[in-house]
């Protein structure tokens, strides 16, 4: 992995310090311009990323229907609340990650600052919600393992945990007890290290709207939807396995690898098949959502009908 | 008013036919499809289980000659229901049906309700009443307090989280079966007490 450390780093690759308030002069004209047209959030660009780092034959979902299909309860239960209510009412700058847990250098750092050291890329990848039905995603972001080695994780660091925004007044989906809020997802180490764990600001080349997660949203295309958790706060490395939201909500429903299974069956729905957006037709799910030739290595000799 | 009450069941589905045409049943329109016309099965089935205490209780008599007719019509979404899932999910996949049936327990409930209101259909006719006969008819259309519950249970069932809707229908549904065991209750203690004034 190519991560500076800051012995790698020059003097002249220390911004002047004018220049970075500048940066951030910038920054807030543009937020507050991006306030101004009454844009839907997200339709700032985001530019200077590396295209098509990973790609599929798959056709992407249309902008449109990926921004309007939704389960963000944060937002609203229905799948189409999020599209209509965040965008008008969630503001997501300033916005700060907390890094805490088994790890030399815990600290919160400005979403901006997590992110800027690392080259962004661009990566089609498929997302397959575990109600049955899927997307294929243009994401941008950064791989998780830079950024999450960057706080140094102790050899404690089993689990990392994932928890979403709470603030009821930016997120009025959570005025009711529909989930345990604040929304906690998690994943194992070697999960959460593993290069097709993305960190993502951005999808179709732009910021990610509100409904979408942002500003900062992870995607672990090989798991059931729920386990890329939307708006991030903080992350913390742990040495027991975290209780996620949905595991709380339904024991038996909801485990805690969640991976793609066609073989698994869930209580309610098929998991033998999906309907792909914008397809009539039911089509195949794949195991690992087609990407065990990367992913099933981290799995092998577990039972994966007991490890669901 | 018979015919305007049929006129008005018709619009839920004019309703839905105009989204189709005009390209308005949103991003999963299978899901769209399926999840309103479920609704108003249950929907008209809560609606036709109304009439009688309505009835008693409004002294409107004229109401209860819309019974059959309301009833058909839950039968109706119900049918077509079914037949969307069958039909747009399934692809008529019969294989899937069936393991659908046995392993979900939700479809399982559905499923059975769906079955159970068939013969209360086909039973529906003048022709059938007199040929079963009244007392016999009336045992038959009972099932109905079984078929409602089941119904409530199988969309209760289904959804993930927010409970608020399938609460709304199993109070409806308790309001509607609590009058009639409430009258029933008051009837036998009537007919224990045969001093008691009756009403």
């Amino acid at each position: 992995m190519l991560i500076r450390t800051a012995a790698d780093l020059a003097d002249h690759d220390v911004t002047d310090e004018r220049l970075y308030l500048d940066r951030r002069r910038f920054l807030a004209a543009g937020a507050a311009t991006a306030v101004l047209a009454a844009g839907p959030a997200g339709a700032v660009p985001v530019s200077g990323y590396t295209p098509n780092a990973v790609t599929l034959d798959d056709k992407p979902t249309p902008f449109e229907a990926a921004t309007a299909y939704n389960n963000f309860y944060e937002f609203g239960a229905d799948k189409e609340d999020p599209g209509k209510t965040a965008p008008g009412i969630f503001r997501t700058t300033p916005w700060s990650v907390t890094v805490e847990g088994a790890c030399a250098k815990p600290g919160t750092v400005a979403v901006e600052d997590l992110i800027k050291p690392h080259r962004l890329e661009e990566r089609l990848t498929r997302l397959r919600c575990v109600e049955g039905w899927s997307m294929v995603i243009p994401w941008i972001g950064v791989p998780l393992a830079g950024i999450l080695q960057r706080f140094e994780p102790t050899s404690q660091a089993k689990f990392v945990a994932f928890t979403t925004l709470y603030d009821p007044t930016r997120m009025p989906g959570q005025k009711r007890p529909i989930l345990d809020w604040p929304y906690v997802e998690g994943l194992r180490i070697d999960e959460a290290m593993h290069p097709l764990t993305l960190l993502a600001v951005g999808c179709y080349g732009r910021e990610l709207p509100a409904q979408n997660g942002a500003p900062l949203r992870l995607v672990v295309p090989w798991k059931y939807g729920f386990k890329s958790i939307k708006s991030i706060v903080a992350i913390s490395f742990v040495a027991d396995m975290p209780v996620s939201s949905w595991m709380k909500a339904a024991p038996r429903e909801y485990g805690f690898y969640s991976n793609v299974n066609p073989e698994v069956d869930h209580p309610r729905w098929s998991q033998a098949s999906e309907r792909r957006i914008g397809e009539f037709r039911r089509r195949q799910t794949l195991p690992f959502n087609g990407y065990a030739d990367q992913v099933a290595s981290l799995y092998q000799g577990m039972d994966l009908k007991k490890w669901f | 008013m018979k015919r305007a009450v049929f006129a008005l069941c018709l619009l839920p589905l004019a309703w839905l036919v105009g989204r189709a045409v005009f390209g308005e049943l949103g991003v999963n329109p299978v899901e769209t499809v399926n999840r309103f016309l479920g609704d108003w099965a249950l929907r008209f089935l809560l609606i036709a289980l109304a009439v009688t205490p309505l009835r008693k209780v409004s002294g409107w008599s004229a109401v209860a000659r819309l019974r059959r007719m309301l009833g058909l019509y839950a039968f109706f979404y119900a049918g077509l229901h079914v037949g969307s899932y069958l039909g747009l999910d399934l692809f008529f996949d019969w294989h899937i049906l069936w393991k659908d049936v046995l392993k979900r327990r939700y479809i399982t409930l559905g499923m059975i309700a769906f079955v159970l209101l068939v013969p209360l259909a086909a039973t529906s006719t003048n022709a059938m009443i007199k040929r079963l006969g009244g007392r016999r008819w009336r045992n038959l259309h009972r099932l109905v307090y079984l078929i409602a519950p089941v119904a409530v249970i199988h969309y209760w069932m289904m959804i993930k989280a927010d409970f608020r809707l399938p609460m709304l229908h199993a109070a409806v549904l308790a309001v509607l079966l609590g009058y009639r065991l409430a009258a029933w209750a008051m009837e036998r203690r009537g007919q224990r007490a045969p001093l008691a004034s009756r009403r």
